[in-house]
């Protein structure tokens, strides 16, 4: 039986949860809206340090009154704070960073993921939007690895984890765990775990979701 | 050779022709060197290429180059922001090329042209709209596409303090693209709060040396 609780995961839990499963000592870039709360519950005996990739490693909460320097601000252009031990760095060097696999773990958001861990976050493909990229691209295959946040449907009711991606994609396989508000999956041997259901039990998920499902024994 | 210590921003940039592909500093307000691209603003050249992570933001600097219809190209990685609509409304009016890049492309094909590099594989982009076209390659079962450097007639950067040498500091986050646009130009123009004495700075500390700087202008601090 994978774990169970009543009520679905509020955004704070979500989060609290992600916070929860990252190693200790580990380098971890969070991603631009939901991913960003995680920092908010990380303990200071995890000792995380937190990168930036427009050049920042040991990056502090987000900055207020006298704090706000707009030399020091975080990838969502917001002005933060710097922990005693950062350090900053060019941009070809912090993507060096991500790209060559030195960062233990990155948290995004997405509009899809696939059950090969296929990332879809960066571009709606609608008719007329204008398509931006930033660092999606990057870290999306760059960290050790790749765990998501979202709303596991859209507001029409369909699941956002998806056999095939019918979004433009970000990155390919490069998925291992997705977390939302009723469950937590992991992806891994080419099967799509499911490690915990909120507020929905495991068959209920599966009749909702359409790829094959495995609980965790 | 020492750089040419510009007496403004205006002479610093008066080289820069039509038709010139220029690298910008800065991500978002951070590092972007607002003075020198007014300057060039009130120089009048067009018809530019202009790399930038973004297209400009608000009624300032680069958005402002956009709206007067000076850029015929951008190569960026994240136009599309809250606050871009001179760059909105030029590239839904099809006056403005976009290149979208992947942000760790997009500086790495920087870093490449300062560092002399023909090309290089990235794993970033393969498998997606970004990588059409583009050759691809399977090294050790991971796809990899090829991507190319991209040289430039002139960069305009932002540091905060230069010695008479060119030797570079920057400040925090606002270091972002200076070092490697700095390399990867023909000209490197660069804007500080101050110019201070050779030896005042700690070799240790240098960030970008003068051998890439041409044109320096001391701006004085924003303070």
């Amino acid at each position: 039986m994978s774990a169970y609780t009543e009520q679905k995961l509020t955004r704070d839990e979500m989060a609290q949860l992600v916070a929860a499963d990252i190693p200790a000592g580990a380098f971890v870039n969070l991603g631009i809206g939901q991913p960003t709360n995680v920092s908010n519950f990380l303990t200071a005996e995890q000792g995380v340090t937190l990168h930036t990739e427009n050049g920042m490693l040991g990056m502090g909460p987000v900055a207020v009154g006298d704090q706000v320097d707009e030399d020091l601000i975080n990838a969502g252009k917001i002005p933060v704070t710097e922990l005693p031990g950062a350090s900053f760095f060019h941009h070809a060097d912090s993507f060096a960073m991500m790209r060559g696999g030195h960062l233990d773990v990155c948290v995004l958001g997405a509009f899809q993921v696939s059950a090969a861990g296929d990332l879809a976050n960066w571009h709606t493909g609608a008719e007329g939007a204008i398509p931006a990229v930033g660092g999606a691209m990057d870290l999306a295959i760059g960290a050790k690895q790749t765990w998501v946040m979202m709303s596991l449907f859209t507001k029409g009711g369909e699941s956002k984890l998806v056999e095939t991606l019918s979004y433009p994609v970000t990155g390919l396989g490069c998925v291992s765990r997705i977390y939302t508000e009723v469950a937590v999956f992991e992806l891994r041997d080419a099967k799509v775990y499911v490690r915990s259901t909120h507020g929905i039990s495991f068959a209920d998920l599966a009749a909702k979701v359409p790829v094959e499902l495995t609980e965790v024994k | 050779m020492a750089p040419r210590i510009a007496a403004s921003a205006a002479q610093a940039v008066a080289n820069i022709t039509d038709g010139s592909t220029v690298l910008i500093g800065g991500f978002g307000n951070a590092g972007q060197p607002m003075e020198l691209i007014d300057a060039l603003l009130e120089g009048g050249a067009s018809d530019l290429t202009v790399v930038n992570n973004n297209a400009g933001q608000a009624d300032a600097g680069l958005a402002l180059l956009i709206k007067e219809r000076r850029v015929a190209k951008i190569i960026c990685s994240f136009p599309r922001q809250s606050d871009s609509w001179h760059f909105d409304e030029a590239y839904r009016a099809g006056e403005i090329e976009l290149e979208l890049v992947p942000q760790g492309n997009l500086a790495e094909r920087i870093r490449a042209a300062g560092a002399g590099i023909g090309g290089f594989f990235t794993p970033t982009g393969y498998g997606t709209l970004l990588a059409e076209g583009k050759e691809t390659r399977i090294i050790d079962g991971r796809g990899y596409v090829l991507e190319s450097p991209i040289h430039a007639d002139f960069a305009l950067i932002k540091a905060l303090r230069a010695d008479a040498h060119g030797n570079l500091v920057y400040r925090k986050t606002a270091r972002n693209f200076g070092p490697i646009m700095a390399t990867a130009a023909k000209q490197a123009i660069v804007q500080v709060d101050d110019i201070v004495p050779v030896g005042s700075i700690d070799p240790e500390n240098v960030i970008t040396p003068g051998i890439y700087v041409n044109t320096l202008v001391a701006l004085g601090g924003a303070q």
